[in-house]
């Protein structure tokens, strides 16, 4: 240990319970603060000694994004793990950032309650506001920012502020949980999140249906999600291009409503079937397995159609094969690239040719140029090191971002010195 | 366009002048024809306020763009000569919040209403901030859709101002308030720029300012396009009517409707001095003598509605209601519902003035809420309506007083404001639908800290760091933007002195 990283440690360790070494290439230390107190302790040692800070709650999709440019301290939320009040007569909780989801939703099931998320058990409060991750309930439930009504935040500076409040309906001032939802630990730390609740339902069926015909599909998707029987959710899966495509409906609510509304719903989706499990193929979160690369492909349902032939037509030109599921009735797909030879090293060769490229990143490029007149986002969630390098002259992991000289200019308020996350900004500066 | 040389002598950021705003009206003939700039005193003054009458501020020039195009060049006009703007829906805002700027330009959005695009397989409009809330209900209705957020003054109230002030309305427990249906803004930057926040897809890129725009209450900038979310009219629609004879009763039955696990569309509750003014003006014909009066609105798919109402109507009874009615029939709801929804209107009857206000309290602490705000009342002598959405907490106090009755007003401004604190003590809000506006701004540091309040104007800065785009809403200290260059300001044209000293409008 220098003896600079020794001040630092020190400082460190005088304001905060839990301070280890880091573990390369994260940063040289990691603070594990037990309060929002502490946490802004550490914040203001970061900003004395101008630290690059990342936070980190299960760390489950720490690799995901644009990585951090510089990292010298991680801030652990493990030690904030608690449900802090539920007042269920209110359908109402307040959580801390560490807190896993798993846990949370316990608590909250002991009520007949819960947060209406897809998320995994083990990510995060934190961490799900601040990447926005949502499962397949989004198009009835919305996203994390849907479900927010308050938060607690600490600045680069270590100053701490809360917006929103305890109750539902609150619209005064500005709604900073709104601004940070998503901001991926740029914009300052989560230390306490509120969100309203739903009954948990009683009840709940699966309606799945399979065609060959893309047309006929995505049909059977808009009317199952504009439906007055309300789904809760529908989801696609098409495990590989040009092949059948998978429909399946969620329908939740009273045992006898569930069933009348699901034998409906089969007719609707044309000989549908239903099963009180979720089928095999059911996503949960969005994930990606080692070695490969996840698109967000966001559109108009209207659109539909033209997104899964664009798909097809980019997943051709690169050579991939990707398994598309997803939110299809809310407008969201994932496009799941395997693993594959042939990707990264071997085709920098054809790397910014227009059109061609072969790999996952030439699958992304070709995708963005393929649904360039359609309202539609395509962004690379994660990927190996090579797909990312080679991303660079296909509109980088986020295409094109509207708004982004707004978003500087909140980031520059923020984070002036930019140390929090430096690197993750949705430009990638 | 030339500017005139200062005289050494002017500071370099002179606040702005209501001559220098005025100063502007050829530049603004230029942008949106001559028709649509007004200068004429008269003319100036039915602008002066929005839905809050207390609080007046004649423009020094007013503007009625019709396009996008024409309010960004309109922003830009403002921003070079450094007059302030604020920007008006249809003016029936609860807050204040488009009062104008004496040295500024009003920017009327009004003559922007037209429905742009509808895609009903998405579920989604485009629209011009002027539409009315209901026009949009009325447009996307042929395919079976409704735009869910509804202030009870949607039948005039514009999409844009419901985007600034993150309206709610009944139905907001279960359906959500603006920012869950609006899923793209094309706003001009208070810089006088053009741009997208979210694409209309609902998924953000980067950071959502979509959602920190959403009830910002026009001070981060002005919509001149907005992407709803459309949501399927739901198979069946049951209101229930339950009278009791006491307000902690029907609070009762709310609490064991939630427990059930039931989120209603909507749950109503109104006092007896609001019931008595309901049914003189509409003659609803609510129950004769109850204390409260109970409405639940359950809406969803025909088997689960079912099923929840008889559980609804068993809770009610089991509450002690002393009469239980019931309507699915569109006609028959509606005419239930008129009583709710001109009971703001309806207090005029009763009292000659009267001050709404807006609060919110943790549902759970309402019964408590309303027996504190029961005493207040005895104890100034000060009638006050009661008029809530029982199921999230957010109150309606409607304070009735008679101006000609001196110190009259005084009192009820007091009963107000200490209902506003005793809503902070539960836990709750200072606002739930109006937004802050003028009218509440003092209220924001008992809400929130200095730093929450300094956290929140990082935004403001970024957006608006000339402190142009309706300066002197929401919070009550301007926070200072950091190094922002010199605000070296000439006024285009030199104005002499006006005679006597007078201001020019």
């Amino acid at each position: 240990m220098t003896p600079e990283t020794a001040v630092i440690r020190k400082a460190l360790a005088a304001v905060c319970g839990d301070v280890r070494d880091g573990d390369p290439p994260e940063g040289a230390f990691t603070a594990a603060p037990g309060s929002t107190e502490e946490a802004a302790a550490v914040m203001r040692v970061a900003a004395e000694h101008e630290l690059a800070v990342v936070a980190r709650g299960s760390g489950s999709r720490l690799s995901w994004g644009i990585p951090a440019s510089r990292c010298d301290l991680v801030i652990d939320t493990s030690r904030m793990a608690e449900v802090t009040e539920h007042a269920a007569g209110d359908l109402v909780a307040r959580v801390q950032a560490g807190a896993r989801m798993g846990d949370v939703a316990a608590v909250l099931a002991q009520a007949g309650q819960e947060i209406a998320l897809d998320v995994p058990a083990d990510a995060s409060v934190g961490g799900i506001v601040a990447s926005g991750l949502a499962g397949p309930r989004r198009l009835r439930y919305g996203t994390p920012r849907d479900l927010l009504i308050g938060i607690t935040i600490v600045r680069a500076d270590g100053t701490v502020a809360k917006s929103g409040g305890k109750v539902v309906k609150n619209v005064a001032g500005y709604d900073l949980g709104k601004l940070f939802a998503g901001s991926a630990g740029t914009l300052g730390l989560i230390t306490e999140a509120t969100f309203r609740l739903h009954p948990l339902p009683a009840a709940r069926a699966y309606v799945t249906a399979e065609y060959v015909a893309v047309s006929v599909a995505c049909d059977a998707i808009a009317a199952a999600a504009n439906s007055p029987l309300v789904s809760s959710a529908v989801e696609l899966s098409r495990p590989a291009p040009g092949g059948p495509i998978r429909v399946g409906v969620l329908l939740e609510g009273s045992a006898d409503g569930v069933g009348s509304r699901s034998a409906r719903m089969a007719d609707l989706l044309g000989n549908g079937e239903v099963v009180a499990g979720p089928p095999a193929w059911w996503p949960g979160a969005p994930t990606a397995g080692p070695g490969e690369t996840l698109v967000r492909v966001s559109f108009w349902v209207s659109a539909l159609g033209r997104v899964l032939d664009a798909v097809d037509a980019a997943a051709g030109q690169a050579g991939v094969s990707p398994a598309i599921t997803g939110s299809a009735g809310a407008g969201v797909l994932y496009a799941r690239v395997p693993a594959a030879a042939g990707t990264g090293v071997a085709d920098a060769g054809v790397a910014g040719t227009e059109g061609a490229g072969a790999g996952a990143a030439g699958f992304a490029g070709a995708l963005r140029t393929a649904v360039a007149g359609e309202r539609c986002g395509v962004v690379v969630l994660t990927a190996p090191d090579a797909v990312r390098a080679e991303l660079a002259g296909r509109g980088g992991m986020n295409g094109t971002v509207p708004g982004l000289a707004l978003m500087r200019a909140v980031k520059d308020q923020f984070d002036p010195g930019h140390r929090l996350a430096p690197g993750r900004f949705p430009d990638g500066t | 366009m030339a500017q005139t040389a200062t005289t050494t002598s002017e500071p370099a950021s002179a606040p702005p002048t209501p001559a220098d705003a005025a100063a502007l009206a050829p530049a603004m003939r230029e942008i949106c024809g001559p028709a649509d700039v007004l200068t004429d005193p008269l003319q100036l003054r039915t602008y002066e306020c929005d839905g809050l009458t207390s609080h007046r501020t004649v423009p020094a020039l007013v503007v009625l763009p019709e396009s996008a195009a024409e309010v960004a060049a309109v922003v830009r006009v403002c921003a070079r000569a450094g007059v302030p703007f604020v920007a008006r829906g249809s003016g029936t805002g609860l807050s204040g919040g488009a009062v104008p700027h004496a040295a500024g330009v009003l920017i009327v959005m009004s003559r922007m209403r037209r429905v742009l695009e509808v895609d009903p397989v998405s579920r989604r409009a485009v629209v011009e901030p002027g539409v009315t809330n209901l026009s949009v209900t009325q447009a996307v209705a042929p395919h079976g859709l409704f735009y869910a957020p509804d202030p009870s003054s949607q039948v005039v109230c514009s999409v844009g101002g419901n985007v600034a002030e993150n309206s709610g309305g009944a139905h907001c427990l279960k359906h959500g308030f603006t920012v869950n249906h609006v899923l793209g803004l094309e706003i001009v930057t208070p810089a006088g720029e053009l741009t997208w926040l979210g694409d209309g897809t609902g998924v953000p890129s980067g950071y959502d300012l979509l959602g920190a725009f959403t009830g910002s209450e026009g001070t981060l900038g002005i919509v001149t396009k907005v992407v709803v979310k459309l949501t399927p009219v739901a198979e069946t629609v049951h209101l229930v009517l339950a009278a009791y004879d006491s307000l902690e009763a029907g609070g009762r039955a709310v609490s064991d409707i939630i427990g059930a696990g039931i989120v209603p569309a909507a749950i109503e509750m109104m006092d007896a001095l609001a019931i008595e003014a309901a049914e003189a003006a509409v003659h609803c014909g609510y129950p004769e003598g109850a204390a409260a009066v109970l409405l639940v609105e359950l809406d969803g798919p025909a088997a689960e509605v079912e099923a929840e109402l008889a559980t609804v109507h068993a809770i009610c009874e089991r509450a002690g209601a002393r009469e239980i009615r019931a309507a699915d029939d569109p006609a028959q709801r509606a005419g239930i519902w008129a009583g709710r929804k001109s009971a703001f209107a309806a207090v005029g009857r009763l009292s000659p003035a009267y001050i709404v206000q807006d609060g919110v309290v943790p549902r759970t602490a309402l019964g408590d809420v309303l027996a504190r705000i029961a005493k207040l009342s005895a104890e100034t002598g000060i009638r006050v309506a009661n008029v809530f959405h029982a199921g999230d907490g957010n109150l309606h106090p409607l304070v009735l007083y008679n101006d000609a009755v001196p110190g009259e007003e005084e009192r009820a401004e007091l009963v107000s404001g200490a209902i506003l604190d005793t809503c902070i003590e539960y836990g709750g809000s200072i606002t739930g639908e109006h937004g802050v506006g003028v009218d509440k701004s003092r209220y924001m540091p008992k809400m929130f800290s200095a730093a929450d309040l300094d956290t929140m104007q990082l935004v403001r800065c970024a957006f608006d760091p000339a402190s142009l785009c309706n300066p002197g809403k929401v919070f009550p200290t301007p926070r200072l933007c950091g190094e922002v260059p010199g605000h070296r300001r000439a006024p285009l044209h030199p104005v002499p002195p006006a005679p006597g000293g007078a201001e020019i409008f």
